[in-house]
């Protein structure tokens, strides 16, 4: 049975169009308070060094100066995301790990003050030998960045094995080795991010910041204080894009409150965009070697992974990203055997963390990527190769992570239809031989590429361990027929707050604008875990759907009795509640209220949701698995210039599995912003540094396109109704990006037989790999090592390949009452 | 956010003005025009005025005179929005107007000047870069220290000579026009410039650009070609400006000159050589092409690697002359990445 909805489906605007464009939204540095001070970080300039002496007096003695801290103001305490990781210091007091390392703040009158102030202080150091790279860093155990860990410069060492892999090999038609890097890159939100500390005479503190997780930053501000949690408000502002950069605690939010608790006034601290690549948490650069069996037909015999990750100087969400980079390739294709090693390795750079898509991106391009390789060795149609062998739905993947529905056939199907794949995939790959034009002619040939992904719908497990839910909303309802949601998601611009509106507007027949969604604070909303990992739609959507059916059943009862009808017969629609076939009768949704309130007292609902339990049963088994997975299927044109080695994109074709599309405008955008920002990462972005100092920490010179830049983007939505979301609906904010990168790479090397097995591909890439094709050489372009290196012994577990999934897993407060 | 450090503003409304103001004010004051150059580069220390003469303010400073017959005359302080869409430029000096129409993006291009892109700092990405990254990565000698960190054995800086419209004013023969406390005076652009990336103009410091004179259009076409990652809004890393004054089909006069690959603007002769004489055919074009690298000394201070920029001079100019020749309709105006 279809079902009928009002709000759900509509291309409706996001409830927060109006502020956004009309510039009324206010950001964290958008806020002033009375007497309100300015802080500055002072940053360290060196990579790796110790810190010998800070004299803070002369910045102190500047006019108009309030205050000057350093590590010492701050209680001695590490702390970390992870509470496997806690190894950072919002003031460093020993040591500096990277440029940009926070060493001192300062409060004052205006910024300009606070600036010079900064300049004043006076700071020793002893440098240490810089590690600015993966091989460096394994290369010079001698140097430590950190203490801990899994081995000198190693932060985490994982392998874990899922069947027989050697096996899988020698059952192999044709067995390919490929090396790949990805490297690192930023997120770049427009907005960067800021603070608004108030620590108040009571004792108390709030801050307002621009962050993706104030439950988070809430009880971590409470251990780096030494406050109780329950004298701490966090407030999340409105945030101008996240991407994951504003996802763990940070020195400038820290500072600010210390500043102010000590100068008694509030404190805002607002980076600048240089400070932002500085905050980073961003893509890891990730170098891969990949070995993948595959028979005569196309399938997967086996997979064996490794890859390094180059983690920047902290762990932030390291050990997940490390993780990240193995565990999702099985959901894609029939993988009945999986070995994945991975290593996160310490290097005097800005920590890397999670970017949109987080720890993905980097082996989705090497498995696509590599499968084309072997589609044209195996002389398959690479779309032909992929459709054959998908996961089947409700299965079980090699590593017992369970996959319920997957709309990614008919993904497939449609983008190799609008692109004309099978017209155009020939005739692309025979004008390859076709000769050149004479130099003065811009000498260009097209190619179409293909690649698909999949992505999770939300973390089966927080962060910290716990048996409480994932996300919870309150709901009130007023007697002006207005309703509140109190939650404590984040909207980062994705519009989640849109979609809580629209899921209650839709269980209790109202219009979404009739619906108030408060901004996340601690003080006021039931817990969120934050915006990431693509949950937020998932786990609060569910919340609030099930705080607003308890609602209504209470409103219905009480209309029930006044219009002498049974509940169950009445519907809610159009802001009035009353029976189908007599709707004249029906009341409005407001006067509902009133009868509801008079009989049942004050309208207050819960909704509480956390994932069904499926984590593996071995270690490690915690990442990974997901309520449901998204799927995309991307063909990209584009034109390769042969004398430049530009490329050109004309067209993106992407058909994104979003389960139900629960506003297809939001959807749409989604999609774009993904398609967008992995042609980026694709073409130009690049997170490197010279010298020891970030290369280009501008938004002029850290090369990112921009909408003159992207091509046309044809979207296209497949529903796949899972039983898992709400209303059917999975994730749309990180999946898209994926297939991106290896499309393009994919049809890059259709217009020019040029393989760049290296992100980002780069003109002078590809025109180094036309200079060997016309040397007659190998035209690659890319690693050719991978350092010498012991992985842990794996844990070995039995594959889990296509076993049913269990039925719906019974979700945990599915049914429990209010 | 990056703060513009407090300056004294003076608002002159005439030439004279402006030249007594600068003179008396001495070297902490400077000009701004649009100041879509200078207050950036303010915000990150590179400069420290105490004082800023603007130039906006002086009406006979805006506005295109003149005919393509008798040759354009175009005040420094027009914006470059301005020059690109008027419509002797655009149809008799189409390389300027390429030129302008591809600086930064629209809404600078309404701010920025031709004087002030004419004046445009030379850049570096040792040197473009705030206070505390330079103090991290160790100053240089454009500005807060003494060696050049792009090629650490040179006693002078090779900073990047940026402009889009400096290229093709000097291959269309254009001449500026200063005035200074001793007086105007008329150079031609070519000799408005010198090879040193801290002093690279060649007009003296108290002297104000006040027009740019274009030489009747007659016979001569031109072309700009413009390299660059991002076709919205970045700076040229190389720029191809071509003029060929033709009569019939033989080229009479040629010039090429390469913006964004030196400290200055470099002419390319030998390219020009190989053209004149000559029908633009093929042939004529690969040869010019081949001929016109020579110059072009890109050092690894810009976005893309210098080989690359170096290598690409000669498709650029083979594809600008296969352009002015008329050989293919061609692209649209560049490439974009
Ligand atoms: C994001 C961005 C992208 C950019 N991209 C480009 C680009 O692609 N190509 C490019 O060429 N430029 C680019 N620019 C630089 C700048 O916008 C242009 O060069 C512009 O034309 C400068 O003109 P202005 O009037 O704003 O100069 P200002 O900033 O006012 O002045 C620039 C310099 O010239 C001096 N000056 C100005 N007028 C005179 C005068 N009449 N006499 C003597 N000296 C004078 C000033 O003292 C100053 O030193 C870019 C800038 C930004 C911020
Ligand atoms: S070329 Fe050398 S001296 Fe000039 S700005 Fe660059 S680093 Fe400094």
């Amino acid at each position: 049975m279809t079902k009928r909805f009002t709000v759900v489906g509509q291309p409706l605007p996001k409830i927060d169009a109006w502020g956004k464009v009309t510039g009324d939204t206010r950001y964290a540095d958008d806020l002033v308070l009375p007497r309100l001070a300015f802080g500055k970080l002072l940053r360290s300039p060196h990579a790796h060094a110790r810190i010998t002496r800070i004299d803070t007096t002369r910045a102190r003695a500047l006019p108009g100066v309030y205050a000057v801290i350093t590590g010492a103001d701050l209680p001695r305490v590490k702390f970390g995301i992870l509470p496997v990781s806690q190894d950072e210091e919002a003031l460093c007091t020993e040591k500096v790990r990277m440029v940009g390392d926070a060493v001192a703040a300062v409060a004052a009158v205006n910024e300009e003050t606070a600036d010079r102030a900064c300049r004043l202080i006076e700071v020793d150091y002893a440098p240490l030998p810089a590690l600015m790279s993966i091989q460096e860093s394994l290369a010079h155990p001698e140097v430590r960045i950190h203490e801990y860990g899994d081995g000198p410069n190693v932060h985490k060492n994982v392998a874990l094995q899922f069947g027989d892999v050697e096996a899988a090999f020698a059952a192999a038609d044709l067995v390919r080795e490929d090396v790949f890097f990805y490297e690192g890159n930023t997120h770049l939100p427009m907005e960067q991010h800021a603070a608004v500390a108030h620590a108040t005479p009571d004792g108390k503190l709030t801050l307002w910041s621009s962050t993706q997780t104030p439950h988070y930053v809430h009880r971590l501000l409470a251990k780096i204080l030494e406050m109780p949690a329950a004298h701490i408000r966090v407030i999340a502002a409105a945030v101008g894009g996240g991407f994951g950069g504003k996802l763990d605690p940070f020195s400038h939010e820290i500072a600010a409150c210390r500043l102010s608790q000590l100068i008694g006034r509030p404190v805002k601290i607002a980076c600048t965009r240089e400070e932002v690549f500085y905050i980073h948490r961003g893509r890891h650069p990730v170098l891969m070697w990949i070995k993948t069996g595959f028979t005569k037909a196309g399938d997967i015999t086996g997979c064996h992974l490794k890859t390094w990750l180059d983690g920047g100087a902290y762990g932030s969400y390291g050990v997940a990203s490390t993780f990240y980079t193995g565990v999702i390739n099985p959901v894609t294709y029939k993988m009945p055997v999986y070995k994945f090693e991975g290593a996160r390795v310490f290097t005097n750079k800005p920590p890397c963390g999670p970017k949109r898509g987080h720890g993905t991106p980097q082996p989705r391009f090497a498995l696509e990527v590599q499968l084309d390789k072997a589609a044209e060795q195996l002389g398959l149609d690479p779309a032909d190769m992929r459709r054959r062998i998908l996961v089947e739905p409700f299965t079980k993947t090699a590593n017992h992570l369970t996959v319920t529905t997957i709309g990614l056939g008919e993904c497939i199907d449609r983008v190799v239809e609008a692109s004309r794949w099978r017209d155009k995939a020939p005739r692309y790959a025979a004008a390859q031989a076709e000769p050149s034009k004479p130099l003065w002619q811009p000498r260009r040939r097209r190619g179409v590429g293909i690649a698909c992904s999949s992505y999770m719908t939300g973390a089966g497990t927080a962060i910290y361990w716990n048996n409480m839910p994932h996300s919870g909303v309150v709901l009130r309802a007023d007697r002006s027929g207005g309703v509140t949601v109190l939650c404590g998601a984040t909207d980062i611009g994705q519009g989640s707050d849109s979609i809580l509106a629209y899921l209650v507007a839709e269980v209790l027949g109202l219009d979404p604008k009739d619906v108030h969604v408060h901004p996340a604070d601690t003080s006021l909303t039931p817990v969120d875990l934050g915006s990431y990992s693509s949950r937020v739609t998932l786990m609060c959507g569910h919340a609030a759907i099930q705080a607003a059916e308890r609602l209504r059943a209470v409103v219905f009862k009480a209309v029930a009795a006044k219009l002498e009808v049974d509940a169950a017969t009445l519907e809610a629609r159009e802001r009035k509640v009353g029976v189908a076939h007599d709707w004249d009768k029906a009341v409005d949704f407001a006067r509902a209220v009133e009868l509801g309130e008079a009989m049942h007292g004050v309208l207050a609902f819960a909704g509480s949701y956390a994932p069904p339990k499926r984590a593996g049963k071995y270690k490690g088994g915690g990442v990974g698995p997901s309520p449901c997975y998204s799927y995309s299927a991307c063909v990209v044109e584009l034109s390769v210039d042969e004398d430049t080695g530009e490329v050109e994109l004309h067209d993106v074709w992407i058909a994104h599995d979003i389960g139900r599309a629960l506003n297809p405008l939001l959807v749409e955008g989604q999609v774009e912003g993904s398609v967008y920002m992995g042609i980026g990462e694709a073409l130009m972005e690049a997170q490197v540094f010279r010298k020891n100092v970030h290369k280009a920490p501008s938004m002029l010179e850290y090369k990112t396109p921009t909408t003159l830049e992207t091509p046309e983007i044809h979207t296209i939505l497949v529903e796949t109704d899972d039983p898992e979301g709400p209303f059917g609906a999975k994730e749309a904010g990180q999946g898209p990006l994926l297939p991106v990168m290896p499309a393009i790479a994919n049809a890059i090397y259709q217009a020019v037989g040029v393989r760049v097995d290296e992100i980002p591909i780069t003109p002078e890439k590809v025109l180094k790999g036309l200079e060997l094709k016309r040397q007659g050489k190998p035209a690659r372009v890319g690693p050719d090592r991978v350092p010498l290196f012991t992985f842990k012994e794996p844990i070995v577990v039995e594959s889990a390949f296509g076993a049913p999934a269990e039925a719906i897993a019974v979700r945990p407060f599915a049914d429990s009452q209010t | 956010m990056i703060r513009l450090p407090a300056f004294d503003y003076v608002a002159p409304r005439t030439v004279d003005d402006a030249v007594r103001n600068l003179a008396d004010r001495g070297p902490d004051a400077m000009l701004v025009a649009g100041g879509t150059d200078l207050f950036p580069n303010m915000k990150r220390g590179q400069f420290e005025p105490k004082t800023l003469i603007g130039l906006r303010g002086i009406r006979e400073l805006a506005g295109v005179s003149g005919d393509a017959r008798a040759g354009l005359t175009i005040g420094a302080a027009t914006t470059l929005s301005a020059v690109a869409s008027h419509p002797d430029v655009a149809r008799r000096y189409a390389a300027l107007a390429t030129a302008a129409g591809l600086v930064s993006s629209p809404q600078l291009r309404n701010a920025g000047t031709l004087g002030g892109n004419v004046c445009v700092d030379t850049r570096c990405n040792y040197y473009n870069q705030s206070y505390e990254w330079r103090k991290a990565v160790g100053f240089c000698m454009k500005k807060d220290g003494d060696i050049c960190l792009v090629a650490p054995g040179s006693d002078r800086c090779w900073a990047v000579s940026s402009s889009d419209t400096a290229p093709v004013l000097w291959a269309l023969g254009a001449t500026a026009r200063l005035a200074g406390p001793a007086g105007e005076r008329t150079i031609p652009v070519s000799a408005l410039y010198q090879d040193d990336g801290i002093v690279y103009l060649a007009k003296r410091p108290d002297e104000i650009l006040t027009e740019l004179a274009l030489p009747p259009a007659d016979g001569w076409d031109s072309v700009y070609l413009k390299l660059r990652r991002r076709g919205s809004f970045d700076f040229p890393v190389l720029g191809v400006a071509v003029a060929v004054r033709r009569e019939g089909e033989i080229v009479r006069e040629a010039r090429v000159v390469l913006g964004a690959v030196a400290s200055t603007p470099r002419e390319a002769p030998a390219a020009a050589t190989a053209l004149v004489g000559q029908r633009l055919t093929s042939e004529t074009i690969t040869r010019a092409a081949e001929a016109a690298a020579g110059p072009a000394k890109p050092l690894d201070n810009t976005d893309f690697t210098h080989p690359y920029r170096k290598r690409l001079v000669r498709v650029y100019v083979a594809r600008a002359l296969g352009r002015l020749a008329g050989l293919h309709a061609g692209p649209a105006m560049e490439v974009i990445a």
